[in-house]
């Protein structure tokens, strides 16, 4: 299962250093969001800086549902979906792929948001370890989840507007609680922040759990 | 000897369409075998059927020794096929391509290239994205990962289409090869002339089911039966010298 997952996300690894999609367009993408809500609450500062976290994830969330749509057409394109059925490969080595494909994707996507809220919203970090480990406890969340509801929505006709649908309300508690830890992280309340942070870690364990195990028959039948 | 496609009564649906109504077929180890039909017989289902992609919902169907009814995952990886989809990533190489599938098929690192080598693919064209290649040599690159794979069965839906003169003699010269090598070949085409020379049995697929009977094939192609039962599969007599012509390795067939 771990050869298969590294092969698939090697190989999506190579796709967006062949394409770039990731650096030239959910990045930018990202970005602009990010101008966007300065412009939108520029007039008072001060409600941007007590905003940034819950618009740092927000712009997350966006960027989040572009690099899963790429990661899943990539793979309905051309009858890429049937040579994965017939390649052999472990379909849970396919899902930890491919989540971790996404995940590295939208790792280097907050890594840009964070340097983006630094020098736009003059955000002021507190609690490094915090923000980095629920950075990564979200993404795993997030890059979980929307694996299995980006090949859900792949087989189907209307992926493009069904994807959103399927995976914002889903993905919600992530949301809620990546703005909180962050929160606590840029105010230096770390201890209300650990607790978001568990949650957030059960939300990935659940997901890359079910994902393991669903993916296989998700692949199949959509 | 138990023979690779083993079909009793096998329907499949395509939604609530009984793309196959009650196929009765068998395919011999070593056989190539045409399949012949109008568009809409239901050949390409069969082959999918083959490969277990698509479920038999009702009779029997056994392909390497798997029981498709039961379980059709097990046959995947040991099936190639070639459909009308290009099955590789537009964005990577021909070389990225051809290295993923064959390590996703866990074969050696070499027969990769020997399979580019063998489809002509290995010089400048091997650093080409796929996106940037014209549909001959999107099949070949789809042939490559194919032979790189060693299937025990080849599936092939129109393998002739997009290619040119010597693409054709190509993949003609690689079936030989495949069936020399033990294994064996089911195709469809409608290159009518091409298919049966090489085929060494002709099995009519007529609106989702075998037609037995064929007359028009077996009075046109001598030594060409028309029944879906097995026959012993004739020799490839030309196979070596295919082997020869091309100058090189027979790659990457099992």
């Amino acid at each position: 299962m771990l050869h298969d997952a590294l092969l698939v996300v090697g190989k999506d690894l190579r796709l967006e250093w062949r394409s770039r999609v990731t650096t030239n367009q959910v990045m930018p993408f990202a970005v602009l969001v990010l101008v966007l809500f300065a412009f939108a609450l520029d007039p008072d500062r001060r409600i941007l800086q007590e905003a940034t976290p819950g618009l740092f994830w927000m712009a997350v969330l966006f960027s989040a549902l572009l690099a899963i749509q790429r990661a899943f057409v990539l793979e309905s394109h051309d009858g890429v979906r049937d040579a994965l059925r017939l390649s052999g490969l472990d379909p849970a080595g396919i899902f930890l792929g491919k989540a971790a494909g996404i995940a590295v994707h939208l790792l280097a996507v907050e890594l840009v948001l964070g340097v983006g809220v630094t020098l736009f919203y003059g955000a002021h970090v507190g609690g490094p370890l915090l923000l980095i480990v629920t950075c990564l406890a979200a993404t795993a969340g997030l890059a979980a989840a929307g694996s299995l509801y980006g090949v859900l929505a792949a087989g189907l006709r209307l992926r493009e507007t069904l994807l959103p649908l399927l995976l914002l309300p889903v993905v919600a508690p992530v949301l809620i609680a990546a703005t909180q830890a962050f929160q606590a992280g840029f105010r230096q309340a770390s201890g209300e922040g650990w607790r978001w942070f568990g949650l957030l870690a059960i939300f990935a364990l659940i997901y890359t759990s079910i994902g393991i195990f669903a993916f296989d028959p998700l692949m199949e039948e959509s | 000897m138990e023979p690779v496609v083993h079909f009793r009564g096998a329907v499949s649906l395509l939604g609530r369409f009984p793309a196959l109504a009650g196929v009765d077929l068998d395919v011999a180890p070593g056989e190539i075998v045409l399949l012949q039909g109008p568009n809409g017989a239901g050949k390409t289902t069969l082959l999918r059927v083959c490969a277990g992609l698509v479920a038999v919902v009702a009779g029997s169907a056994r392909v390497l020794g798997v029981d498709l009814v039961a379980d059709r995952r097990p046959v995947r990886p040991r099936v190639g096929l070639l459909g009308h989809d290009s099955g590789l990533y537009d964005d990577l190489t021909v070389a990225d391509n051809v290295r993923f599938w064959a390590r996703a098929g866990k074969t050696a690192a070499g027969d990769a290239h020997a399979a580019m080598v063998r489809l002509g693919l290995d010089g400048r064209l091997a650093d080409v994205p796929v996106a940037r290649l014209s549909a001959g040599q999107r099949r070949r690159a789809s042939l490559a990962v194919m032979v790189a794979r060693r299937p025990e069965l080849w599936l092939l839906d129109e393998p002739h289409a997009a290619l040119d003169q010597e693409g054709r003699d190509l993949i003609d010269g690689l079936m030989r090869d495949a069936v020399a090598a033990g294994a064996t070949v089911l195709f469809a085409s409608h290159e009518q002339d091409r298919a049966t020379a090489i085929a060494h049995r002709v099995v009519a697929v007529t609106g989702g089911t075998v037609d037995a009977k064929l007359p028009a094939v077996e009075a046109a192609t001598p030594g060409v039966t028309a029944s879906g039962t097995p026959r012993p599969p004739a020799p490839a007599p030309d196979a070596a010298s295919e082997h020869r012509r091309q100058g090189g390795e027979v790659a990457g067939v099992a």
